[in-house]
């Protein structure tokens, strides 16, 4: 790193606004996913002038720059694989305006997802988008990757919730693209930039949609004695047009984990349950919850049970959400993937990656969005054994070709990063790379924002960027 | 046409075969945008042959429009250049179907009519209620961008657009997204082609989440003196539980053109000079009779002139007139010109207000409707082909742009007769982020063959 740009920054900034020492520098160096990358130097904007001119001053010193929320990513997007300066958002977690007559949210990027339906939910209204992680990442985060959610199999990912951006560009320009007033004249460029992974602009302001509350809500759990019946149980509601808020999927073997740490009152001897929620008008959900009662006892329920009151559901999605954490107990580390499969595939796609687990010897979990197919397998292993570590990729990688092989995709929710930016010549020819490498460089030709994300290096933008110091996650 | 591209097409004829392409005048006129007609109509029988026509319309650096049924090419300003139609119209495959994934894959140039047919068989549909339908190709609604009249349950396109597959201007096919509901692999490349009027590449293959029927399908009508009446009503709808998938409200002179006595709407027949509220509801019935109940409540409380609950068939009859809308709006003068605007919600009582006061002061018959969402339609419908109309469109138009900076919305103009487009450029203020958009198309078209000068400042 060179001295001038860190005196640079410290003159506006100030120290106080910047890690440089390495043992700071360490804790930015991962993330939630199994990837490793550590910045040279860490800053802490809090205006979107700051950001301009740390873009600005990082583009002058041909250094590159990354956008981090909370590090709760799970494909390295917001790692610093090419080394250099990390701009982290936390201090940008103002809301900046709730406007609810019209139904809109203007926020920082910094802005925890959670604390937005936290500030808004007096009115009656909520922020539609909710990762598992949502106490804890943020906004610009979740416009970064598109992040999804167990209830956005009823209300669409974060893309569906957001309707304006301010950006700066990778050489400190600012701009912005719609606004509160939904699908602006011209390109949705909205719809470009949400998703794009930090490989295109920083995001320094988001407008967003509120959403009602409905009026009704039903939640129910479904036992089942295997992972097949709560499968075709799922294939069937997806058949018979029911329509849920959520359905979610564990298994029993996740479920013990997840009950020995929660004590929501998950079965332990069942083979796998599903977690619906049907949402809407009351009448709706009578009926909805009664279909989803039929289907799931049809394929052998064991016992449909309903949350009987507000604390007893939000016990139910309490162990939902908190099932990473809980396997965490088991083994020193785990791998949780990202797929995604059609639906009427899933219980071939489940059958298959128990066999893969089996067949490489690793306890795969399985705690995913079933109701639109998106799986979350989740693979135990010790990092401290390489051979353990490079088992576990291997047979992470089984598993996502083969839901490739199913007419499936790499993810649903995650992000490719740098985790499955080797994987993606699996799914797009060397037409579509050109195409997509075209929009990059429109954007970001020196590829100093974000490098060596979503394309698999050799193919991609700034693979000489990719500085030798920067080093994968794996035994040390 | 100089006589180097005639020659060019001359060569694309014999490469691509005459059953392909074309050039009588005669086809090539049915092809002509805002007036002006191709020198040459490619018809491919397949993606590799339009992949085909494109990269020679590159080498030639010759201009191209993709077409599907034709139902709407005015929108947008005339074409800067235009020497090749791609009628996409024979590439109408259904590559996919998945019913029980409730996902479905077909060729850009398959009728909107018969993918209604094919998902009806398995009791499902796709939430694409716009204009033109009978005749009308998915690619060229997408394309186009047009307004679907659910909306207000289902959302745009973008919601339930999962993949694309197109030719960009280099000629390459390139595909986005998948055929999964939930995506985030690469970038979102399908979103920009909605509404992007052909100018980033040529659609071959759209994928959709599909949806599942519902058992019934039925509407309430509610009828105001005034818009006041009317937007209390639609507030107090979209402030309550009840979510309809139609929503719409027709001034009285649009209420008179869809429905009026000469509309031909036979049992539907409302009563004039009113604002009416249309909303469409959907579900079982016992929801449908909850709808029923709420909103002949609210509508009581919002002091309606008159309320009417519509059974499942005069509620299609209903749907279908509302879908038609802009054509039917259309027929109704001999010059029409049509203005979308988008605003918010809480300002749409201001902009109408506003578009009235200038129509009225612009001497000319007008009819609105306020769309979901923000979306409002104003049609200025003079009873008379005179020259003076132009100046008051123009007027009208100049009006609109003041109120910028006071309300919060967009506007353009959607159908009006081609020769005006010069004098009141349809897309009016450059839109903020134009310089990035300009860097899309770039990327997406490096020469700039494809229906150059039609969109947003002048891409």
């Amino acid at each position: 790193m060179k001295t001038d740009l860190l005196r640079a920054l410290q003159r506006f900034l100030g120290s106080e606004a910047i890690l440089s020492r390495p043992d700071d520098l360490v804790l930015y160096e991962y993330d939630g996913s199994v990837e490793k990358a550590r910045p040279e130097l860490v800053v802490f904007p809090s205006t979107t002038e700051d950001v301009v001119r740390i873009v600005r001053l990082a583009a002058e010193h041909d250094v590159p720059i990354v956008g981090r929320g909370a590090g709760t990513g799970l494909s390295g997007g917001a790692l610093a694989r090419g080394g250099g300066v990390m701009i982290v958002f936390a201090r940008m977690n103002k809301i900046l305006e709730v406007d609810y007559e019209n139904l809109r949210a203007v926020v920082q990027p910094g802005v925890v997802n959670l604390d937005l339906t936290r500030a808004v939910e007096h009115a009656g209204l909520y922020f539609a988008p909710d990762p598992s992680s949502q106490k804890a990442c943020t906004i610009g985060g979740n416009v970064s990757e598109n992040a999804g959610g167990p209830h956005t199999l009823a209300y669409g990912v974060t893309t569906n919730h957001v309707t304006g951006l301010e950006l700066v560009l990778p050489n400190g320009e600012l701009a912005r693209v719609g606004g509160k007033v939904a699908d602006p004249l011209g390109y949705d460029l909205c719809g470009l930039f949400v998703g794009s992974e930090g490989t295109l602009a920083l995001v320094t302001e988001i407008t967003v949609k509120l959403s009602r509350k409905p009026e009704a809500v039903k939640t129910l759990l479904g036992v089942f004695e295997t992972i097949d019946d709560a499968t075709e149980t799922v294939v069937e509601l997806t058949a018979r047009a029911v329509t849920p808020a959520a359905c979610e999927m564990l298994d029993g073997w996740t479920l013990c984990a997840v009950e020995d740490y929660v004590h929501a009152g998950f079965p332990r001897d069942c083979g796998a349950v599903l977690l619906i929620e049907i949402e809407g008008l009351a009448e709706s959900v009578v009926a909805q919850s009664a279909v989803v009662d039929e289907v799931c006892r049809l394929h052998h329920a064991r016992e449909v049970r309903v949350a009987r009151d507000n604390a007893e559901r939000e016990l139910l999605w309490k162990g939902r959400k908190n099932a990473f954490g809980a396997l965490g107990r088991l083994a020193p580390s785990n791998y949780v993937l990202d797929a995604v499969i059609p639906r009427s595939k899933l219980p071939r796609a489940l059958r298959r990656i128990c066999e893969i687990g089996r067949e490489r010897g690793l306890q795969v979990g399985n705690i995913f969005h079933a109701g639109d197919g998106n799986l979350h397998p989740l693979v135990l292993f010790d990092p401290r054994s390489r051979e353990q570590y490079e088992r576990a990729m291997r047979a992470s990688e089984d598993i996502v070709r083969f839901c490739v092989e199913l007419g499936g995709s790499l993810t649903g929710e995650h992000g490719v990063g740098m985790e499955k930016s080797e994987l993606m010549p699996l799914l797009f020819s060397e037409d579509d790379f050109a195409l997509m490498r075209r929009i990059h460089d429109a954007f970001n030709p020196d590829a100093l924002l974000n490098p060596g994300k979503i394309f698999p290096l050799g193919k991609g933008c700034g693979e000489i960027r990719i500085r030798t110091q920067t080093a994968h996650a794996g035994p040390a | 046409m100089t006589i180097s591209n005639e020659r060019a097409l001359s060569r694309l004829e014999a490469a691509l075969g005459r059953t392909i392409a074309f050039s009588e005048p005669s086809d090539c006129a049915k092809y002509a945008v805002d007036g002006f007609a191709p020198a040459t109509v490619v018809r491919p029988r397949s993606v590799d042959e339009a992949a085909e026509a494109v990269r020679f319309a590159g080498s030639e650096k010759l201009a191209m429009i993709a077409c599907g049924a034709r139902t709407k090419p005015g929108i947008g300003m005339p074409p800067a250049h235009y020497d090749i139609a791609l009628d996409i119209c024979e590439l109408r495959s259904v590559a996919h179907y998945d019913p029980g994934d409730l996902t479905l894959s077909v060729d850009a140039g398959m009728t909107l009519s018969a993918i209604e047919h094919l998902l009806a068989e398995k009791n499902q549909f796709l939430p694409l209620a716009v204009p033109f339908s009978a005749r009308a190709t998915i690619g060229g609604t997408i394309a186009s961008g047009i307004d679907s009249t659910l909306r207000q349950g289902y959302g745009t396109a973008r919601d339930f657009l999962i993949g694309a597959e197109f030719v960009n201007g280099t000629g390459a096919l390139t595909k986005s997204g998948g055929r999964v509901v939930k995506n985030v692999t690469g970038y979102d490349l399908h979103k920009l082609l909605i509404g992007s009027l052909g100018t980033l590449a040529v659609i071959t293959r759209l994928n959709f989440r599909t949806f599942p029927r519902p058992t019934l399908r039925r509407g309430f009508l509610a009828a105001f003196d005034d818009e006041q009446g009317a937007l209390s009503l639609r507030q107090r709808i979209t402030g309550s539980p009840l979510t309809p998938a139609l929503l719409e409200i027709l001034s009285p002179d649009a209420s008179r053109i869809l429905f009026g006595p000469e509309s031909k709407s036979g049992a539907l027949q409302v009563g004039s000079g009113s604002w009416h509220v249309c909303v469409g509801y959907e579900g079982s019935a016992e929801l449908c009779e909850r709808y029923g109940r709420d909103l002949s409540r609210i509508a009581q409380e919002s002091a309606a002139r008159d309320r009417l609950l519509i059974g499942e068939q005069r509620f299609a009859l209903l749907a279908e007139r509302l879908r038609e809308a802009l054509p039917l709006l259309m027929q109704a003068s001999p010059l029409p010109i049509v203005f979308r605007f988008q605003g918010l919600l809480a300002e749409t009582a201001a902009l109408i207000r506003a578009l009235r006061s200038f129509a009225a002061s612009s001497w000319t018959p007008s009819a609105m409707l306020v769309r979901s969402h923000g979306v409002l339609h104003l049609a200025l419908l003079p009873g008379v082909p005179e020259e003076s109309v132009l100046k008051q469109a123009a007027y009208f138009w100049k009006s609109v742009e003041s109120l910028r900076g006071k309300l919060d919305f967009h506007a353009s103009i959607q159908f009006c007769p081609a020769e005006w487009k010069g004098e009141l450029n349809v897309w009016g203020a450059p839109p903020p982020g134009l310089a990035l958009m300009r860097r899309v198309k770039s990327a997406f078209d490096p020469q700039n063959i494809f229906a150059p000068g039609r969109f947003v400042g002048g891409i």
